[in-house]
């Protein structure tokens, strides 16, 4: 019988919310068609994790020492092994930097079709069919990727309720393959965030710049208007990159998940991978000069205007009170 | 250690994307191309290992439009060789298997031993090119990867995950590196740099045999569906910032 397989991510021994999501997709691809929906843990103890996974029909655990903490080629190869001897019809991934490094690698090494940034899917005869968000969110692609396929999941795309409904699954236990006793590459070290600093999961409004400041002096005009609010202030990746802001402050997919009850974002175009991070806070107001901006997409209320007029503007009548 | 950087051009996205008359690509006729902001990274990366560790950098890009520019200003960053892969066709937003089948054997002909390029683009709808490199090469791979270090015996690739938890790595071997920012933000070229590099011009190299394997295609591109979204305020800063003002005091969001 044709098969969906889910590649679940865990981490410290839990299983990431992401999985839950592409359980739920699997399931709504899977129960039109009549097919089954096999859950895929790896790690060095994949028991615990695996005991959470209630919504497939069947789920698979390999367990092996090089699988954890997770390490890029020794997951590829677990992959490539599962893969090939279980040939699953699709397999989904979701988009994170596993996904990034193992949806290419497991089209690659066992000759499947590849559709990456899915926010749909569905089955169309002998393809997976899917839309893919690309050009920073401001077009869709629709993508025909011949089966069997991978896809790529953006979070947030399938609700994860679905993804945790009961079941009993079946559990089968796969052997590790040879591939992971002579990997080239090895953890040495996790880091973790560090403590003491901001938390913006913390903060109940938000003042987020991103790479429309244009450079590190401005940012104290838009510090300001953020002490005025009451506000944290944040910054979107290239902000943090440039060295503008320390990396605690940063919003999105790589950064902190925050959801405040107002998010205020300066000079943000809203890629997918910054909405990821703050798309559910409670009243999101943007401004930006490029009227089709995605972040307009995901906000409250907005302004295509230029930061620079708008912020002493605002500072004038929050000073004001 | 000899590195090859990919470089990209892609479309600016800042500016506006129209769609083309076959409704699978974007109108590339008045769209500006820039090198891509990771593929940016990936280079500022390899000259950082030139620089610590001695590896000799060579820059590759796929033939086309501009691409002897964008070479030149590699040089200009600090690139010691730059080559361009000649190829017959590809699709619009191509699959990532297709780019890094007619990459490898170029690569592989050049000695390097790791690769660098951007962690995505922002038209890689078909998947992400490190890890197809990767799986291609038969060579490990590391996307989302902040900065590189030179080791003894290899080199330590930072990893990010989500959150603020990242990973060091120890690769003993070649690796393709899938950068999203490098160690350092990217240098500034000094417009002497840049004359002097147009005097170079790229070599140039056959890329390999199409891929033959069954691809992804990219049917149809649309915007995204409108609805929802922002109301937006009119007027000149003053109006916008008191109807801001207003919106705060009316949800009970003032300071205070
Ligand atoms: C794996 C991965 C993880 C990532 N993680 C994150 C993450 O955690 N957080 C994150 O933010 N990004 C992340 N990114 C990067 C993301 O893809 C975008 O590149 C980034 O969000 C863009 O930041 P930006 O909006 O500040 O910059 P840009 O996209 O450059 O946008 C700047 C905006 O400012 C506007 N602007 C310019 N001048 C003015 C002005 N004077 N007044 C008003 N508006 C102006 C422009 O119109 C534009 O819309 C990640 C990417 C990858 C691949």
């Amino acid at each position: 019988m044709a098969t969906i397989l889910v590649y679940v991510e865990t981490r410290g021994g839990a299983v990431q919310p992401i999985a839950f999501e592409l359980l739920a997709a699997a399931r709504s691809l899977a129960a039109p068609a009549g097919w089954t929906v096999e859950a895929l843990v790896c790690a060095a103890d994949p028991a615990a994790p695996a005991v959470e996974i209630t919504a497939a029909d069947c789920v698979l655990t390999m367990a092996h020492p090089a699988l954890s903490p997770y390490l890029p080629e020794a997951h590829a190869a677990a992959l490539q092994a599962v893969v090939d001897e279980r040939q699953p019809d699709v397999v989904l991934f979701g988009y994170t930097t596993a996904g990034l490094d193992l949806a290419p690698a497991t089209a690659g090494r066992t000759g499947r079709t590849l559709a990456a940034y899915c926010r749909t899917l569905a089955l169309d005869g002998g393809a997976l069919t899917a839309s893919a968000q690309v050009y920073g969110g401001k077009l869709i692609a629709g993508i025909e990727a011949p089966l069997p396929a991978v896809a790529c999941v953006m979070p947030g795309a399938f609700a994860e309720d679905a993804g945790r409904i009961a079941g009993s699954p079946e559990r089968i236990v796969l052997p590790a393959p040879a591939t992971l006793g002579a990997l080239k590459t090895r953890v040495l070290e996790e880091l973790f965030p560090e403590a003491g600093g901001v938390d913006l999961t913390q903060a109940s409004r938000i003042l987020c710049v991103g790479r429309g400041i244009g450079e590190a002096a401005k940012i104290a005009g838009a510090a300001e208007v953020a002490e005025l609010l009451g506000a944290e202030l944040a910054g979107s990746r290239p902000v943090i990159d440039a060295g503008w802001m320390p990396k605690a402050r940063q919003v999105g997919k790589s950064g902190t998940k925050v959801r405040p009850k107002l998010y205020v974002a300066v000079g943000v175009s809203g890629a997918p991978e910054h909405l990821e991070g703050m798309a559910k806070s409670d009243l999101i107001v943007a401004i930006n000069s490029d009227a089709r901006a995605p972040i307009f997409g995901a906000a409250h209320f907005g302004a295509a205007i230029d930061l620079f007029d708008l912020l002493p503007a605002l500072a004038d009548r929050l000073r004001a009170g | 250690m000899h590195a090859a950087v990919v470089l990209r051009l892609v479309p600016d996205i800042a500016d506006d994307l129209e769609i083309s008359e076959s409704g699978n690509d974007i109108d590339r006729e008045w769209v500006g191309m820039k090198l891509n902001e990771f593929d940016d990274h990936a280079l500022e990366e390899a000259v950082l290992l030139k620089e610590r560790a001695g590896a000799s950098v060579t820059a590759v890009a796929l033939d086309g439009d501009g691409v002897d520019k964008l070479l030149q200003s590699a040089i200009a960053r600090g690139a010691d060789r730059v080559v361009k892969i000649t190829y017959d066709e590809l699709p619009p937003l191509p699959a990532a298997a297709a780019v890094a089948a007619i990459l490898a054997d170029a690569i592989q002909a050049l000695g390097a031993d790791v690769v660098l390029t951007g962690v995505q683009t922002p038209e890689d709808a078909g998947g992400q090119l490190a890890a197809a490199l990767g799986a291609r090469l038969g060579w490990p791979h590391l996307s989302a990867v902040a900065g590189v270090q030179p080791a003894p015996d290899g080199l330590i690739v930072r990893q990010e995950h989500s959150g603020g938890y990242a990973t060091r790595v120890h690769a003993a071997g070649p690796v393709v590196l899938g950068v999203q920012s490098a160690s350092q933000p990217p240098r500034y070229v000094s417009g002497s740099k840049l004359r002097q590099a147009i005097g170079v011009k790229p070599e140039k190299r056959a890329g390999g045999e199409a891929f033959a394997g069954p691809v992804a295609m990219v049917r149809r591109l649309a915007k995204p569906a409108s609805g929802g979204g922002a109301a937006m305020w009119k007027g000149d800063a003053d109006a916008v910032a008191d109807q801001f003002v207003a919106l705060l005091r009316e949800r009970g969001l003032l300071k205070g």
